[in-house]
């Protein structure tokens, strides 16, 4: 692979997808020129990650063209556009843990010679690659040893291995914290020297400003405007991005209360292969307080919601509603005295899919009227709450009988948090509430939360999105290592301060 | 809508049917036998008055074997075992039954009793052990089946067998005595000399009536399919994954014990060497032929009733009666395989329906901004 072969460009025309509920993309128009880095940004459900899997061959789309170097393309699969080569890293990572960083790459792509797999030629061939782009990898590595951003590195490996010359990258500085995003960023500028092509979602505008060379803004599934980053400024681009409309998670006055409506103290517990997961984690949540949690993925959030809804069960510590210690209490005794979940993956844990809205309104519920009297479910009394809660939180379903998988992301989150919030909860915990849904969904969600805190619920919100934190949150402690290593206010606090404690770097400001 | 989603339920098994009937043509064809002639004479003998009693008949126990299968089915756990469930059942009930002499609606239900209470026990031990040591129920059931043929061979040589006549060969257990008979239902439809109808398809009906309204109707059966289409899900719901295994378990078993009820009760009277075997793994095939419903459970069983039971004839017309072990086989894989093209039809269809909905009802979800 040479610095001659010029990487493509890429042009999108008129393109137009449509999902249940929702036009995701409409008549985007994307002009991507040959070796520079492109940032495509906008709101959550801004149509970014739909466009990006138009370009990869994961969706087609329902009208426009799609040229790369000028060429008319229609891909099937994603297949079709890595022979186009086109490559793309997810926000979420595909990689077998316990293999090394050279077998992940060459998963799927193995050199071989009379199927013998020919280790030594892919060792060298990823030494180059990654020297190349400015990587520092050994290829040997088990990938479970490796950090967040190492590993995404190794995304970005496994697709140049495979002749990527056109790099997506979708929301790669999501799961980094600040100091890893800079090292991504120097991996992208050597990217660009070697003459590919990258185009990268984001919704953080600083980043973008830093990185890119032309900026594409996403707005509703449009696309509204190609600057370059000279020509405007972080707030020209918030703007842009929102539109005259600009939702906040602001919280204004303060509805905290004495009464305590969960506390947890010294809670400790080990994970499935007895590592420890959680050490002496205590905090409370007052009524109408929203207590948030913040901390990058995997450092015992959600272990710690799990030991609270009784799903797992706790080595140390106590847990109690109110006054009563329930940590003995089985998941259907907690649920039943006022503890509601919204899970943080809706799809494996908060819906039956196939199943009628009705049958998942009443998911977690199913115990007590109006969904069921005594042992028999009460058809009739779980549709009706199955249709005021469609109607009261605006969830876009032709009725109480379709399934949830007929729904669109935005609106089975909206099903799930109606649900939660109808039965009358003592303690909310809500675990990424508004991950991955439309903007519109996402505004509704926050100010779900917001009246419930006004109501007098006490809010226990994990979220990796850190403004919504430091938006939603009265109090915000920082969990890292399975432990709670800060505790901040988040009047004052920038996002990147609480990244410094996510990572370890910080002391406990105060503690309590 | 509903029509047509009967409407597209139906074409499954019905294609599966169609397809069944033309792959057994071929193989007719082959051995240069007519399958017209072959499957004309099956339909007439098939649908004689004496036939349609049988095929009741048969169909009875592979109904309540397809429905206790189907409860583990509903939350995905694979009950193998009820084979070896019902057969040890039937032991054990008959010779209590011949044990003891009493009013006859109680010894019948001291019998029937017995047949649950033995099945149940026998299934809720992989039930335990899948809850306590992680043992994969396939694994366990598949097992216990051994154990039970051996149980049951061992127990019923020695110790619950009866004294033969001479030249009697048959090894079985002392009959049941007239009190603990079920009569037949023979007078109630104007069936007089004709073989006996069974008393016990008023049971299958029941319980079929009963599997209804727990799997759809209560919290149990609630909880049931929500383990069976998102265990995490419905753990995150409340329910108690281990508990659930086991109570499914229990159910499962119970409904087995009831299997060999019907010949026990209605025709041997005892339990001998030629009690009917293999019911437990027709069940399986049952099963997935109703979807795990009981009208489509009671179809399936009433289907392979027939072919059964017509399939008699055709040795008389000198055509290899095997032919409706291909018929079956073809049955059971293309109706998994239609069944789930038209799910996927179903599916389809809904998205389609709720995008257009939702971009007709609201201006705000057609992707401008919010």
């Amino acid at each position: 692979m040479s610095d001659r072969d010029r990487a493509p460009t890429v042009e999108l025309r008129g393109i137009t997808k449509r999902f249940p509920g929702v036009v995701a993309n409409q008549d985007v128009d994307l002009l991507v020129e040959s070796g520079e880095i492109h940032a495509v940004v906008g709101e959550n459900g801004a149509g970014k990650s739909t466009l990006m899997k138009v370009i990869y061959g994961m969706q087609r789309p329902d009208e426009g063209t799609i040229l790369i170097n000028g060429e008319d393309v229609h891909f099937r699969s994603p297949k079709d556009a890595i022979e186009a080569g086109i490559g793309m890293v997810h926000q979420h990572f595909m990689l077998a843990r316990n293999l090394t960083i050279l077998e992940n790459v060459i998963l799927g792509a193995e050199p071989t010679v009379a199927s013998v797999i020919r280790f030594s030629e892919a060792r060298d061939r990823i030494r180059e690659l990654a020297g190349g782009y400015g990587m520092a990898l050994d290829p040997d590595r088990l990938v479970e040893n490796l950090a967040v951003g190492e590993r995404q590195r190794v995304e970005i490996l496994k697709v140049l291995y495979r002749g990527a010359r056109i790099l997506i990258l979708d929301e790669p500085t999501a799961v980094l914290v600040p100091q890893e995003v800079q090292g991504l960023f120097a991996s992208l500028r050597g990217l660009k020297r070697q003459g590919v092509t990258v185009i990268f979602i984001s919704h953080k505008l600083d980043e973008v400003l830093e990185v890119a060379d032309t900026i594409t803004v996403m707005r509703g599934g449009r696309t509204v405007a190609a600057v370059k980053p000279a020509e405007v400024t972080a707030h020209r681009l918030a703007e842009l991005m929102v539109g005259s409309e600009l939702p906040r998670p602001e919280i204004r006055e303060s509805t905290v209360t004495e009464t305590v409506a969960l506390a947890v103290e010294g809670l400790s517990l080990r994970g499935d292969e007895g590592q420890e997961v959680l050490r002496d984690v205590s905090f409370r949540i007052h009524c109408g307080e929203v207590v948030g949690i913040a901390g990058v993925e995997g450092n015992g959030q959600s272990e710690l919601i799990e030991a609270i809804m009784g799903i797992r069960a706790v080595e140390g510590g106590v847990v109690r509603l109110g006054e009563r210690d329930i940590t003995a209490w089985r998941t259907r005794s907690r649920r039943e005295s006022g503890i509601s979940y919204i899970p943080e993956d809706r799809h494996s844990r908060g819906l039956l899919l196939s199943a009628p809205l009705w049958e998942n309104a009443m998911l977690g519920y199913q115990t007590r009227p109006p969904f069921s009297k005594g042992f028999w479910i009460d058809r009739q009394g779980a549709r009706g709450r199955t249709s005021e809660v469609i109607d009261h939180f605006r969830v876009m379903a032709p009725s109480s009988e379709v399934s949830a998988h007929a729904l669109s992301g935005g609106n089975q989150q909206k099903l799930i948090v109606g649900r939660e919030m109808t039965s009358g909860p003592k303690v909310l915990i809500a675990a990424q509430p508004t991950r991955g849904i439309d903007v519109g969904a996402q505004a509704a969600v926050w100010e779900q939360i917001k009246q419930a805190r006004g109501a007098g619920l006490g809010v226990l919100l994990v979220s990796a999105d850190l403004e919504e934190l430091i938006g939603l949150s009265d109090t915000l402690w920082v969990i890292y290592g399975g432990r709670l290593v800060a505790h901040v206010d988040p009047r004052t606090v920038t996002p990147e301060e609480l990244g410094g404690f996510m990572t370890g770097a910080g002391a406990a400001e105060e503690s309590a | 809508m509903t029509l047509r989603r009967i409407g597209l339920g139906m074409l499954a098994p019905a294609s599966a049917l169609i397809l069944a009937l033309l792959v057994s043509s071929a193989a007719l064809l082959l051995i240069e036998k007519s399958p017209v002639d072959a499957f004309s004479s099956m339909a007439s003998y098939g649908t004689t008055t004496d036939s349609l009693i049988s095929i009741v008949n048969r169909a009875v126990p592979l109904f309540l074997a397809g429905l206790a299968v189907a409860i583990g089915f509903k939350m995905n756990l694979f009950n193998i075992g009820v084979e070896g469930q019902y057969r040890l059942a039937a032991l054990l009930a008959a010779s209590v039954g011949a044990a003891v002499t009493l009013p006859a609606p109680l010894h019948i239900a001291l019998i029937v009793t017995v047949g649950v209470a033995v099945g149940a026990v026998w299934a809720g031990i992989p039930g335990v052990l899948k809850v306590t040591r992680g043992v994969h129920e396939v694994i366990s059931t598949i097992m216990m089946n051994f154990i039970a043929t051996g149980i049951s061979a061992y127990l019923l040589a020695n110790y619950l067998r009866a004294e033969n006549a001479p030249n009697d060969l048959i090894i079985k257990t002392p009959p049941i005595p007239a009190s603990g008979r079920l009569p037949a239902l023979n007078g109630l439809f104007g069936l007089t000399d004709r073989p006996d109808l069974f008393g016990f398809v008023t049971m299958a009906v029941l319980v079929g009536l009963g599997y209804y309204l727990l799997v759809w109707r209560t919290r149990f059966g609630f909880d049931l399919r929500a383990s069976g289409l998102n265990p995490d899900a419905a753990r995150v719901s409340g329910v108690h994954p281990g508990g659930m295994v086991i109570r499914t378990m229990l159910l499962s078993g119970g409904i087995a014990g009831l299997v060999g009820m019907s010949d026990l009760l209605g025709f041997f009277h005892r339990y001998t060497l030629d009690f009917p075997v293999g019911l437990g793994f027709t069940g399986i095939a049952v099963a997935l032929l109703g979807r795990n419903h009981p009208a489509g459970i009671a179809l399936g069983a009433l289907l392979f009733g027939f072919i059964e039971r017509s399939a008699q004839i055709l040795d008389l017309e000198d055509v290899p009666k095997e032919i409706i072990v291909i018929m079956q086989g073809v049955i059971i894989l293309s109706v998994v395989i239609a069944y789930e093209v038209v799910r996927r039809l179903i599916e389809a269809q809904e998205v389609r329906a709720a995008a257009e909905r939702t971009r007709a009802a609201s201006p705000e979800a057609t992707g401008v901004p919010a």
